[in-house]
């Protein structure tokens, strides 16, 4: 199940965060949309318009669910 | 008028009898006939509602009302009104109400159709969760033969024998002033004959294409179904996986949009009413009652549905109540099947199942005319006894 390569045909760009750690995290700024990188230490601000919350981007696993 | 069905009946029956060298077989007294055949409506309750099966129901009075082949033949027939699409109307006259509730029953819960089952999110940024749209996703009607798979059960792997796949692969993006993709369809899910593209985590493997199993390309049965609503740069991203199922584990399995019987309504004017009170009856009951050379005659009750229920009531007022009565045959039933577009409504196998000991198949029985999509009126009575029957 844990695979952590990306399956062919996949809607967006596959996330560098497994394969290079180092380079940060994506974030999503919650006022632009911009997509914000992190590394430890940085200031948790959007580089673009300088709002100060940040979310997590989505999981890149498979989420399975039950039709019902 | 009072009695025209049941004598209308009685003597047809009597037509009969005559011309065989038996001896003629009594009859029930006119007021038990009708409480036999027909419910009456009241003001706020039905009587006669129970139907007359027992067999020593009449016996102090002589009559076998015992069930028998023959006397089933005589009675039984079968109409089919209206054949479309996606509607089956048809009347069905002589069996029990128990047979038709289970030939309903039937249609609704026990028929198979593939439906989405498990949907597999890589993706879905749109503003509906995940949950929410794979529950829309497995209310989608997929236009494939069942019979074209094998169940899928407990332990069973997913494989080109038992499951579909279909991938959803929708971004929305700005095009001048126009969004693409701003509304997701069901026509744009689209078919893998060649299995899961996620093998891994869906742990569905096909060993061969699905393009010779199946004879067409497996799609909705309708294109148009609205699934999400996107703004640009939102993307859903998934998998769906049909399965075979029936109606009685989820409605998404039944292949009817609804199945339904009604009985067929008869408005019976007990004494002849003329003049005034014919005038006020008809603007009471426009369409359903006319005046003619003065006195007031009853149309077709079916095609004045909406009207009936006022029947019921000006039948229990003490100005109409000698006059007015509302009756529905105990045996006759106007029966309506609405398909969803997976089978045809007239091959739903559920007819097939239950109507097999009476016909081979409503299908090959349905008059030439009505295959070609125009509403008739034609009449089939079966002439032979089944083999199971013999």
């Amino acid at each position: 199940m844990a695979s952590s390569r990306r399956p062919a045909g996949t809607g967006q760009a596959p996330d560098q965060r497994m394969e290079q750690p180092s380079l940060g995290v994506d974030y999503l700024c919650g006022d632009c949309g911009a997509t914000v990188k992190l590394r430890p230490g940085d200031i948790i601000r959007c580089r673009d318009c300088g709002y100060r919350i940040l979310y997590k981007k989505r999981t890149d696993r498979v989420v399975q669910f039950e039709a019902r | 008028m009072a009695d025209e069905g049941a004598g209308k009946r009685r003597k047809k029956q009597d037509g009969k009898s005559a011309a065989q060298p038996v001896r003629e077989e009594p009859s029930l007294p006119p007021h038990l006939e009708l409480q036999r055949t027909h419910v009456i409506a009241g003001a706020d309750v039905n009587s006669n509602t129970m139907a007359a099966d027992a067999a020593n129901m009449f016996m102090a009075l002589g009559i076998d009302n015992s069930w028998s082949w023959e006397k089933f033949l005589k009675g039984f027939q079968l109409h089919i009104n209206k054949l479309d699409g996606e509607t089956l109307e048809f009347d069905i006259i002589g069996i029990d109400a128990s047979i038709a509730n289970s030939l309903r029953r039937i249609l609704i819960s026990e028929v198979p159709t593939m439906a989405i089952e498990h949907v597999f999110f890589v993706n879905n940024t749109s503003i509906i969760a995940d949950e929410m749209l794979a529950h829309r996703l497995g209310l989608i009607p997929i236009k494939v033969d069942p019979d074209l798979f094998e169940w899928k059960t407990g332990e069973d792997v997913a494989s080109e024998r038992n499951t579909i796949v279909l991938r959803l692969k929708v971004v929305a993006r700005r095009e001048g002033t126009e969004i693409i993709n701003d509304r997701v369809k069901s026509g744009q899910l689209e078919w893998l004959p060649n299995g899961s593209e996620l093998p891994d985590e869906t742990s569905c493997r096909f060993v061969t294409s699905q393009k010779k199993m199946v004879p067409h390309k497996i799609e909705a049965t309708v294109s148009d179904i609205l699934l999400a609503k996107m703004r640009p740069g939102q993307c859903i991203d998934l998998e769906a996986h049909c399965i075979k199922g029936q109606g009685r584990e989820h409605a998404k399995w039944s292949p009817v949009a609804t199945a339904w019987y009604r009985l067929n309504p008869e408005v019976i004017l007990l004494q002849e009413v003329g003049g005034a009170a014919a005038e006020e009856l008809a603007e009471e009951l426009p369409g359903l009652i006319v005046v003619r050379d003065g006195k007031a005659h009853v149309t077709n009750p079916r095609e004045h549905e909406k009207l009936l229920e006022k029947v019921r009531r000006l039948s229990s007022e003490h100005q109409w109540a000698p006059f007015l009565q509302l009756r529905k045959r105990k045996d006759h039933f106007i029966f309506t099947v609405e398909s969803t577009g997976i089978l045809a409504p007239e091959s739903t196998p559920g007819l097939r199942l239950l109507l097999s000991p009476v016909a081979t198949t409503i299908s090959c029985q349905a008059p030439e005319s009505a295959k070609q999509h125009r509403p008739t009126m034609q009449k089939w009575v079966p002439s032979a006894k089944p083999a199971a029957l013999k």
